[in-house]
């Protein structure tokens, strides 16, 4: 059975939760509207969070070089706009095409780090930081032809962001809405998270899934079972970059733009601190811990944003979610220390 | 050919700021104007990172700390208003104060997260990044009363992004001036970077030096020696710090402007891309890699905007460039040392 661990990071975000909750009722802010808010910002950031999974599991660490996934996604809706496909069929086809640029990126992500075991987290980082300069000279020199999509002066490069009204923005926001009086439930969006999410869930019950999950315990034992680790290491990265690729295209839609250039370049902090609010720890995460956490993290700074213009000063949301964000991945990696060293005495 | 293998790295900065000098067709001159303002400003980041890579740490990617304890203690001797030369004694007795605090802060938690110093330091230099967002954007004219009101926005919460100093400025602009390339500058901070080169160099051989080594060679061995890992390893990122804060003392003071909010950022990431391309490695670096580092990577950092502008007409592409030659020297670096390592 799952026990939900509680530790000091849980227990700071829960009690800021609860403080600004009460503090929302003296601001007089409406409750229903923030739920209705927090379920759509819960699904906008779980894909992505959702990504972290296969690779946590399969011991090559909390994914930073997420920017390099995420890129998949952006490519794929830019080839999409650039041939103006509206609605489902955009939606489908640049998550299509998303994945199959995401494979020959994770591909290549792949080798870099099946070649520097035990580094990844390091190494990914900088990965994805270096992967974005070159997004960026992508994005400015690649031949697209859409007017909506390039720069309104001079009709070279992809301007920073691009609208998506008229084509996919809010589709699956608006699919299958249920008004229950006051409370809005976007139950499409929902649901395709719930698929995504029993995918990975099933994914982990398979034979491979197991075959991948025993790789972090023990190394040596795994490989003398049989098992090709690079393979499955490669397996397991390539498939979290579909899942970062079909991530963003969710983002993307809910959030109405696509936000190219310096878009990506913090996204990997926030999903990483979300997973570890979840309760994963470094070599095990479940469903469980990226839907929960994901809500308590999102949900805590749509609250925040109120409270701090409220308080006449704005920047202090931001400022609040950026030492949590950080703080909590410090933790995880001190904590993480201690404990080895125990280990080893 | 095995010992001129440090050499590639180098050699390689060489010939692509040889290409970007040919492609951006600009004069000598201006190219040592702008080299001479970017060696004093950096000088002193790439020589604060030697210590914790002797001691076996990496890279320390948390000197953003040092620049934060550096403009903290600026913001203060700005707004208490001291004269000038005063001043800017009392602002590096502050700082180095500071930073003896904030090192030990960081030694602490660094060695806590052993093996991972690296991702570590950088998630402390957000953090810390945030806290003193915190602290001068919220906390100023709330909890802090300031002496000086003009610092503060005109709301009365929070210090203005940005500070002029000038008086600051003309500090040395009288003593020893020399003129390289377009540039009317001062020979004193050049002076100063070198001495404070020497005296990095000196500690490096003498004997905490040789126990950062031999911490660095084998943490366990060293132990066993009798050499205080922990204490050894603290001192590393304490030294680190105090230099990273002398130079961005040194950096506002040749600026002339203390950018309050993103004064420090990114500093980490060009100055350890600059010492990689000076030859050095994780395992390695001395004083040799900083100063052959700065002058080569700081040399393409400068051309590359107008090379783009040349060769594509659009000065954000050499902007790209730039930052992607900063990240993929780490990247490159990290592939090279880790792999070595495992092997």
């Amino acid at each position: 059975m799952k026990r939900l661990r509680l530790e000091a990071p849980q227990l700071i975000m829960i009690s800021y939760l609860v403080i600004l909750a009460v503090s929302l009722k003296y601001i007089g802010i409406p409750y229903m509207d923030m739920i209705n808010d927090s379920l759509i910002k819960w699904v906008m950031n779980g894909v992505l969070v959702l990504s972290l999974v296969p690779m946590i599991n399969v011991g090559a660490g909390r994914n930073f070089g997420l920017p390099i996934g995420i890129s998949a996604g952006l490519l794929g809706m830019c080839i999409v706009l650039e041939f103006r496909l509206e609605g489902w069929l955009g939606f489908g086809v640049s998550i299509l095409i998303g994945s199959i640029i995401a494979i020959l990126f994770g591909y290549i992500y792949s080798i870099v780090l099946n070649r520097l075991k035990g580094n990844e987290e390091i190494v990914g980082t900088f990965a994805g930081f270096s992967f974005i300069p070159i997004m960026n000279l992508f994005w400015s020199l690649a031949p697209f032809k859409n007017r909506q999509m390039l720069y309104p002066v001079g009709g070279q490069g992809l301007r920073p962001k691009i609208n998506l009204d008229g084509y996919f923005g809010g589709i699956l926001d608006n699919f299958l809405k249920i008004n229950i009086g006051s409370l809005t439930i976007p139950l499409g969006l929902i649901m395709f998270f719930f698929i995504l999410c029993f995918m990975v869930y099933l994914f982990q019950r398979t034979r491979m899934g197991i075959a991948m999950a025993c790789i972090p315990e023990n190394e040596a034992f795994a490989k003398l079972s049989g098992i090709n680790i690079d393979r499955y290491r490669r397996i397991a990265i390539i498939f979290s970059n579909i899942l970062a690729a079909i991530g963003i295209i969710v983002y993307s839609q809910s959030y109405g733009f696509i936000h190219l250039y310096d878009g990506p370049f913090m996204m990997a902090f926030p999903a990483v601190s979300a997973i570890l609010i979840g309760g994963a720890t470094k070599n095990k995460a479940t469903v469980f811990n990226v839907m929960l956490g994901t809500y308590l993290y999102q949900t805590t700074f749509l609250l925040s944003v109120p409270v701090a213009n409220a308080l006449l000063i704005p920047e202090m949301s931001e400022i609040i979610r950026m030492i949590m964000t950080n703080g909590i991945i410090l933790y995880a990696f001190l904590y993480e220390g201690v404990r080895k060293r125990n280990e080893k005495v | 050919m095995k010992r001129y293998n440090e050499y590639y790295v180098p050699i390689f900065f060489l010939i692509l700021s040889i290409l970007g000098i040919v492609a951006a067709r600009v004069g000598f001159n201006f190219i040592l104007a702008e080299l001479y303002a970017r060696f004093v400003r950096n000088g002193i980041f790439l020589l604060a990172l030697i210590f914790p890579i002797m001691a076996g740490m990496g890279i320390n990617f948390s000197i953003t700390i040092g620049a934060i304890a550096a403009q903290i203690s600026m913001l203060i001797v700005m707004d208490i208003g001291f004269v000038p030369s005063l001043g800017f004694i009392i602002a590096i007795l502050l700082s180095v104060t500071l930073s003896i605090i904030f090192g030990n802060i960081i030694g602490n938690l660094l060695n806590r997260a052993k093996g991972k110093e690296m991702i570590a330091s950088m998630v402390i230099g957000f953090l810390g990044t945030s806290l003193y967002q915190i602290v001068f954007m919220v906390a100023y004219g709330t909890v802090i009363k300031p002496f000086n009101k003009d610092i503060l926005l005109t709301r009365g919460i929070g210090v203005k992004s940005m500070l002029d100093i000038g008086e600051y400025k003309d500090l040395f602009s009288n003593l020893l001036p020399i003129r390289i390339g377009d540039a009317e500058g001062s020979l004193v901070p050049i002076i100063i970077i070198i001495i404070v080169g020497i005296i990095v160099h000196l500690i490096t051989k003498s004997k905490i030096g040789y126990r950062m080594n031999s911490v660095g060679e084998n943490m366990y061995l060293a132990e066993k020696v009798g050499i205080h890992v922990d204490n050894t390893r603290k001192i590393a990122i304490i030294m680190s710090t105090i230099l990273a804060s002398l130079a961005q003392i040194m950096f506002i003071q040749n600026l002339g402007i203390l950018n309050v909010y993103t004064g420090h950022l990114n500093l980490d990431i060009f100055a350890s891309a600059a010492l990689l391309a000076g030859g050095a490695t994780f395992k390695k670096a001395n004083i040799k890699n900083a100063f052959i580092g700065i002058f080569l990577f700081h040399t393409l950092f400068i051309v590359s905007p107008l090379a783009g502008q040349n060769i594509f007409k659009n000065p954000a592409l050499g902007e790209y460039f730039r930052s992607c030659i900063a990240y993929g020297t780490i990247v490159f670096a990290l592939m090279i040392n880790l792999k070595i390592k495992t092997e």
